[in-house]
């Protein structure tokens, strides 16, 4: 199949990376981190859902290994989490797209849940995290956040005809 | 799939059990530092954009302020110049090496990590400008953390508020030695092992001893703040106020010790405990 347009896509991961590393006003409390949603995630899963035979494995083990440069986490560690979440929306991808956008959020905070719990089992058998509740409050967040995602990135590729 | 699940289970064993992937991870900090200075960018901007539209009025407010306090500091100075060779002289007759000079590079915070466990900040200065892994990183107020791994233009600093992190102190009251870790709280540090009977009380000041060299000596570290004594444990509870703004200082500066720039720059990377 033709490509068209694919910087579109390269650009969407890079302002997700942004916005994952952005930091917080000096005013805001440090606990408001947790409220952080996944945005590398959300923006993988659209991809995968939208343009199956494009954005994979590979891809997301690229951005995963980026991430991790980024976060300063064991190299590895947001790769193996993203492979998991591209297999599972790949896997799910012609359902999600016959769902409404509130049933796919809802897929949206099973597969970032999977993701953050793939991230606190490596975290905790390297020994540096202890388990709290707080671990699943990014996917809830991930799931609030996902319409508007959604919605925004479908424009996007439609407006840009990106294939 | 699996090849990839693969290839990323053995890059984490080999970062997790060996240093190998160290030389890999400074050469990807550059690779990825477009993406650290781009979020960097929103906050640098407001910072911009607060100086451009303060008014006049506060603009002379805020200069005459700085030029008290700069007169103020120069006097300091003066003072503290004839002090330090009265120091020198008097370590030159005692025979011992030590000199209190140490050399400070300015450096600016460009990322801080999102996760709110760990405290960790990223600066823009890296190998090339003599960064080295295990510097001190102070601000004006004191006591700000360690680098723990550098690239060419970045690098990776550690704050002392950080649960992984312990950094041994002194009360500059009475030399008394102590270790004070951090707590995972942004304005708290405890000092571990403080028998019941040392002689600590609140509103000490704590600061850098210098044991284990990796820290130079005498720089703030904290302020006691709170002594608690429980007759069932077998310490007593001793916690500290970081004396360095952890949370809001932009700009760092990093320590140069004259006995560290004597030797070879390269050093083995130590791992924090974490």
């Amino acid at each position: 199949m033709r490509s068209n347009n694919l910087w579109f896509i390269g650009l969407s991961f890079f302002i997700a990376l942004v916005l994952s590393i952005i930091s917080l006003p000096a005013f805001v409390p440090v606990d408001f981190g947790y409220l952080r949603p996944h945005w590398v995630a959300l923006v993988l899963i659209y991809w995968t859902i939208a343009l199956p035979y494009r954005i994979g494995i590979a891809v997301a083990w690229v951005l995963g290994i980026i991430l991790d440069i980024l976060l300063g986490s064991l190299i590895g560690q947001h790769a193996i989490a993203l492979i998991v979440v591209v297999y599972v929306a790949s896997s799910l991808y012609q359902r999600m797209r016959m769902f409404a956008v509130w049933q796919q959020s809802l897929v949206v905070f099973a597969i970032v849940g999977l993701d953050q719990l793939v991230n606190f089992w490596i975290e905790s058998i390297s020994g540096a995290a202890d388990w709290n509740m707080w671990y699943l409050l990014p996917s809830l967040v991930s799931a609030l956040v996902w319409p508007w995602v959604f919605l925004v990135l479908r424009s996007a590729r439609r407006l840009f005809d990106v294939t | 799939m699996l090849v990839f699940s693969g290839l990323s289970l053995g890059l984490l064993a080999l970062d997790y059990y060996t240093d190998y992937l160290g030389s890999v991870r400074s050469v990807l900090n550059i690779v990825v530092t477009p993406i650290v200075v781009t979020a960097d960018y929103p906050a640098r901007t407001a910072t911009l954009a607060q100086e451009t539209f303060a008014s006049r009025a506060e603009m002379r407010a805020e200069i005459s302020l700085l030029e008290q306090d700069q007169l103020l500091l120069r006097a300091k100075v003066i003072k503290m110049a004839a002090l330090v060779a009265e120091n020198d002289r008097l370590r030159d007759l005692l025979g011992s090496a030590a000199k209190l000079q140490d050399n400070v590079l300015v450096a600016e915070l460009i990322g801080v990590d999102p996760d709110p466990e760990r405290y960790e900040i990223i600066i823009d200065k890296g190998s090339q400008s003599g960064v080295f892994v295990g510097q001190a990183v102070l601000d004006a107020q004191g006591l700000m953390g360690q680098v723990i791994a550098t690239s060419l233009y970045t690098s990776r600093a550690l704050l002392i508020s950080d649960e992984s992190h312990s950094v041994p102190v002194q009360v500059n009251r009475n030399n008394l030695r102590l270790i004070a870790q951090g707590t995972g709280i942004t304005g708290q540090l405890e000092l571990i092992h403080v028998p019941d009977t040392a002689d600590i009380k609140e509103g000490d000041l704590l600061v850098s001893s210098g044991l284990g060299s990796r820290f130079p000596v005498g720089y703030p570290v904290g302020v006691v703040s709170k002594v608690e004594h429980d007759p069932g444990e077998p310490f007593a509870v001793v916690r500290a106020i970081p004396s360095a703004s952890l949370v809001k200082s932009r700009h760092v500066l990093l320590v140069f010790t004259e006995a560290r720039m004597a030797r070879d720059v390269s050093s083995p990377r130590i791992e924090p405990d974490r």
